[in-house]
């Protein structure tokens, strides 16, 4: 069984489209990045994911219709929307209590422990927390839910360098095993290539790439391009190009390695450099563009 | 509100268990309530913290007015005997007279706070992210000002009379006096009728409550005013319109209505009764009970809450 499967996901509002159309399949086991501009519909897609929306089209998460079963499903999938979400009034304390008291899978000693490793006063409350110390608080909860699809919507937004790096580490070593399914949404993407199995563009709604790490790896190269070799570098279609201290520096789509190779310095694109490109070429004519 | 029912969570390798057997394991509905209403009190405090001021200064007055009582129960010998009950339960009344409107005036404003706070602070996307219903968080919600309110008013009322009548045997027996002062107080009964009216109250408050849980999970501020420049305005709209009050008075009897029906004000012989003390004689069950505008108050408050359970359901932060 898929963890979310959707066809034809559509989400209007008035006259907006904000998810238009969307075919998706997450597998169990993968870490998968959603990137897309402000405005692209990820969070509208990532709430109906959560029903928190009503939507048209088919959508089932872990078997179940998300807006008709929210609290069921909240067995299994656990979300962090963004670091102000967790009232501001709580004590730390009476999160756990409470998380406690309401979910069957909070593991309140792996939670416990988790905080320890923190500075965060149980007596405290989340309003004397800062921004940091709240989203490593939130983290805790979330992490000691023995969920199975976790939902994460720019969950390090604000948040300073330590803390991120932080935060993706943590969730790495201490929660992902293998048979969790992560989404998570965000704007530094840099920061999580490495911790992505898959990774999906959309924009305006729609998906405009879909690949696992390993195919996008594979297929999208970056050529430090000899000067005197431009011309033919360019005769190769690259989708994109940037010139780095005077150098030309292509990105490809697509391209054979060897061939390249006689051309200039071949690497692995950042995620960034390839969003870049697929987005640059969605608004100006079409040049070969993924999909 | 010290010992949860069933509060423990399940060790480590219970839940793995179950979560490899992909059996969900579930949360009884009673622990889901019982911690809802927790975190409403948590996030709260006024609801109880405003009763027992409440309370507390009511205590103050009785214990300034202690000085009295001697007095009091010298000149009550010449008195008939109805007159001498009121004047021992005329101070425990009065505490009752102070709980009953502090907390009315906190589930107004509980009420008209409770799902607009958790959108205005962004906090709702936090409680739907754990596995608990839209229907069991508003009913939660309701049953502060129509259950927890009431209650401990109640609870309150109890200890603090007890307190009051232990001081006053005390005080009499430092004086030297006789402490059949116990004797003349109907306390027991007065404890009845207070269960009593506070149950009526809460059903005949139900919609009204209800209505103001409704505009506080649909209005994005302002809640206050949504709840009551309506109504107002319906009625102003009336007596413009029509030279009419029927709206105004419908408003008048959903606040105080209740207590015609509940209650008889004249004792068998004509004379009327003293709102200090009720007797259990002059309670109306029967008759509230058969007043349509208490059945159709109930169904208006089903409706309004069936509506927030709906709303709340659409709404995000604001």
């Amino acid at each position: 069984m898929a963890c979310i499967e959707a066809r034809g996901l559509r989400k209007v509002f008035g006259t907006t489209t904000a998810v238009d159309g969307i075919d998706l399949r997450v597998e169990e086991g993968r870490i998968l990045g959603l990137i897309g501009p402000n405005g692209a519909g990820k969070t509208t897609a990532l709430n109906a994911i959560l029903g928190l929306t009503p939507y048209q089209g088919e959508l089932k998460v872990l078997g179940r219709d998300p807006w008709v079963e929210r609290d069921q499903l909240m067995r299994d999938v656990s979300f962090v929307a963004d670091v102000a979400v967790l009232p501001r009034w709580i004590r730390v304390s009476q999160a756990l209590d409470y998380v406690a008291g309401v979910h069957p899978r909070f593991d309140r000693a792996k939670a416990e422990g988790l905080l320890a490793k923190t500075t965060i006063n149980r007596a405290g409350r989340v309003r004397e927390l800062s921004k940091g110390m709240v989203a490593q608080l939130h983290l805790a909860l979330v992490m000691a839910i023995d969920a199975k699809l976790l939902v994460l919507d720019e969950p390090t937004l604000g948040l300073d360098i330590l803390y991120r790096k932080q935060f993706y580490d943590s969730l790495l070593n201490d929660y992902f095993d293998r048979t969790r399914t992560i989404v998570v949404t965000t704007h530094q993407v840099e920061e999580i290539q490495n911790v992505l199995t898959d990774v999906m563009f959309i924009n305006r709604g729609r998906i405009v790439l879909s690949c696992s790490m390993e195919e996008f790896e594979s297929r999208y190269l970056e050529l430090i391009v000899n000067p005197d070799q431009l011309a033919a570098a360019r005769a190769l279609k690259p989708i994109h190009e940037r010139q780095v201290f005077g150098r030309s520096v292509l990105l490809l789509d697509r391209a054979d390695r060897q061939q390249l190779a006689a051309l200039g310095e071949v690497r692995t694109p950042s995620i960034a450099d390839v969003f870049v490109a697929v987005m640059g070429s969605q608004s100006g004519p079409a040049q070969g563009a993924a999909r | 509100m010290t010992t949860p029912p069933n509060a423990v969570p399940e060790s480590f390798s219970e839940s793995r268990v179950a979560s490899q057997a992909s059996a969900p394991a579930v949360i009884p509905a009673s622990q889901l309530t019982y911690w809802s209403i927790r975190r409403e009190i948590w996030e709260n405090r006024s609801i109880y913290v405003a009763p027992v001021i409440a309370g507390g200064l009511g205590m103050l007055a009785f214990v300034l007015n202690l000085i009295f009582l001697p007095h009091t129960l010298r000149a009550l010998p010449g008195m008939d005997p109805g007159h001498e009950q009121m004047m021992i339960a005329m101070p425990y009344g009065h505490l009752v007279w102070l709980l009953l409107p502090t907390a009315f005036i906190v589930g107004v404003f509980y009420s008209l706070d409770a799902l607009h706070g958790e959108r205005r602070d962004r906090s709702i996307l936090f409680w739907k992210s754990l596995p608990v219903s839209d229907l069991t968080t508003v009913l939660s919600k309701a049953s502060i000002p129509l259950v927890i309110l009431p209650l401990l008013v109640f609870a309150i009322a109890v200890a603090l009379h007890l307190v009051m009548l232990l001081l006053s045997i005390a005080l009499l027996l430092m004086r030297g006096g006789s402490a059949t002062l116990w004797a003349h107080l109907p306390l027991f009964q007065m404890e009845l009728v207070l269960l009593y009216g506070l149950l009526v109250i809460a059903l005949w408050h139900a919609p009204l409550y209800a209505w103001l849980l409704l505009v506080s999970a649909w209005a994005r501020r302002a809640t206050f005013l949504w709840a009551v420049l309506p109504l107002l305005a319906i009625a102003v709209f009336e007596r413009i319109a029509f030279h009419t009050l029927h709206f105004a008075n419908l408003l008048q009897d959903r606040l105080i209505g209740f207590a015609a029906d509940a209650f008889s004000f004249t004792t068998p012989d004509g004379s009327p009764v003293d709102l200090h003390f009720i007797p259990v004689s002059l309670l109306t069950p029967g008759k509230f009970l058969s007043t349509p505008g208490l059945w159709i108050g109930l169904i208006f408050a089903a409706a309004f809450l069936a509506a927030t359970v709906r709303l709340r359901r659409y709404q995000g932060p604001i």
